[in-house]
């Protein structure tokens, strides 16, 4: 967990991870977010909550005959786990394990793609409807200017950036609507490494970028 | 309305009070303890009898106490899948798989960050998630929790009365707003669609779930 984050999931983001109507790539930003956010986690639990009462105040529908006898059938011999379960060592691993999950690894894993001026990118598995990645942006570095059609969440992993918004920095997530155009750069000290999930193409405002983005699938 | 009870319990978990492990015998005397006039005496009882259960479920197999749960909760997640979209047939497959999942993953339940609808309803989203959007579900990273950090009884017993208490604000919210946050619950509002600004009272459940992390945090040290 890091200590000093100061940007923030939203409520809408929250209700709606909690209700699992996210795409997967926004429920994978918003989990490897709240891996390093207590503050987060505590309201998601909020909002879990809010759940809890839908499952007690929903009604009851009636069960099939047998179905209890099936389920105790099931579960016969499985013993309810003992282990301790695995957590990170934040001196080791750069990657919230959610990301590692999608990555098969920590960082030194990740399969990266230039997509030009030092910026790397490298695209993750998760369904179609939003698509999430990791960027790579050289200390000192932009990312070219871009708007959106639809939401880009951007979570900081290691370094910072700044834009026209604010200073983005490890644990701290930005969320950038269709009313925002920006250049995100890189802080001098350290290379930036981001995971941005959209739900839909991003808009560029120069030629270059744009001509490529097909290829690259940004 | 939400904060009566507050200042009595809030500073009492894990600084004054004697580590009270959950698993302890004397957890349904613990709970009677206390009165409070605002609490639903019955509903409370009822979480501390489904924590009951689990901790049977995970430190004996008992299929008895895993019997109880079942009759309550099986009924309630296949009602909660149909309403959001499933069929039957499904709803009801689905919901033997949530129970079966609660089974195996007893020993994960902490009840000084979640009731055990709360868990129930968990568990219940991501199999829907799976079930019907043929999703993966990635979930925050786990928490260091084990039997050998477990809650104390203050902080359990505070944390029924948030729940009890936002369950009771829920039903006597106006009905166009209830309907909208039940809307966002079964799936029928997408992220964007979601108000900024739900109208729910959220602040105190937060505060008590945070203390608990904390403890956790603390504990990891």
């Amino acid at each position: 967990m890091k200590a000093e984050i100061t940007h923030h999931l939203t409520d809408a983001l929250l209700m709606a991870y909690s209700a699992g109507t996210l795409p997967e790539a926004f429920n994978l930003t918003v989990a490897a977010h709240i891996s390093m956010c207590d503050h987060c986690r505590a309201r998601l639990g909020a909002f879990d909550t809010v759940g809890g009462t839908m499952i007690e105040d929903c009604g009851a529908a009636e069960m099939s005959d047998g179905s209890l006898e099936d389920t105790l059938q099931r579960i016969t011999g499985i013993m309810p786990g003992r282990e301790k379960r695995h957590v990170t060592s934040p001196d080791r691993e750069i990657l919230p394990r959610p990301i590692r999950d999608y990555v098969g690894g920590d960082l030194d894993s990740v399969r990266w793609k230039p997509v030009g001026m030092g910026v790397k990118q490298a695209i993750l598995p998760t369904s179609r409807d939003a698509m999430a990645r990791l960027l790579f942006i050289p200390a000192g570095s932009a990312v070219p200017d871009h708007g959106h059609r639809g939401t880009e969440l951007t979570l900081v992993l290691q370094g910072a950036f700044a834009d026209e918004v604010d200073r983005f920095a490890s644990g701290d997530i930005e969320i950038a609507d269709e009313e925002l155009d920006h250049t995100p750069v890189a802080d001098v000290g350290q290379d930036c490494i981001c995971l941005a999930a959209t739900d839909a193409p991003l808009r560029f405002k120069s030629m270059i970028p744009r001509v490529a983005q097909p290829f690259l699938r940004i | 309305m939400i904060n009566m009870f507050d200042e009595t319990t809030a500073i009492v978990p894990s600084v004054l009070s004697p580590a009270v492990l959950w698993r302890d015998k004397a957890v349904a005397n613990t709970f009677q303890r206390t009165d409070r006039p605002t609490v639903d005496t019955n509903k409370r009882s009822e979480n501390a009898e489904w924590i009951e259960c689990i901790i049977r479920v995970r430190d004996s197999q008992d299929k008895a106490a895993f019997a109880t749960l079942f009759q309550h909760f099986a009924p309630r997640v296949k009602a909660f899948l149909m309403r959001s979209g499933a069929d039957e047939t499904l709803a009801e497959e689905c919901a033997q798989d949530v129970m079966a999942t609660l089974w195996q993953k007893a020993h994960l339940f902490d009840p000084s960050r979640a009731s055990v609808a709360t868990w129930v309803f968990t568990i219940a989203r991501n199999r829907k998630i799976d079930a019907l959007r043929k999703q993966k579900r990635p979930e925050p990273e786990d928490l260091p929790w084990g039997p050998e950090n477990e809650p104390d009884q203050a902080e359990v017993l505070a944390l029924q009365q948030e729940c009890d208490q936002l369950g009771e604000a829920i039903a006597t919210l106006p009905e166009k707003q209830r309907k909208l946050i039940e809307k966002a619950y079964f799936g029928d509002l997408s992220h964007t669609e979601i108000a900024e600004e739900t109208g729910l009272p959220l602040g105190t459940i937060k505060s008590r779930i945070r203390l608990a992390l904390d403890r956790l945090r603390h504990a990891m040290k």
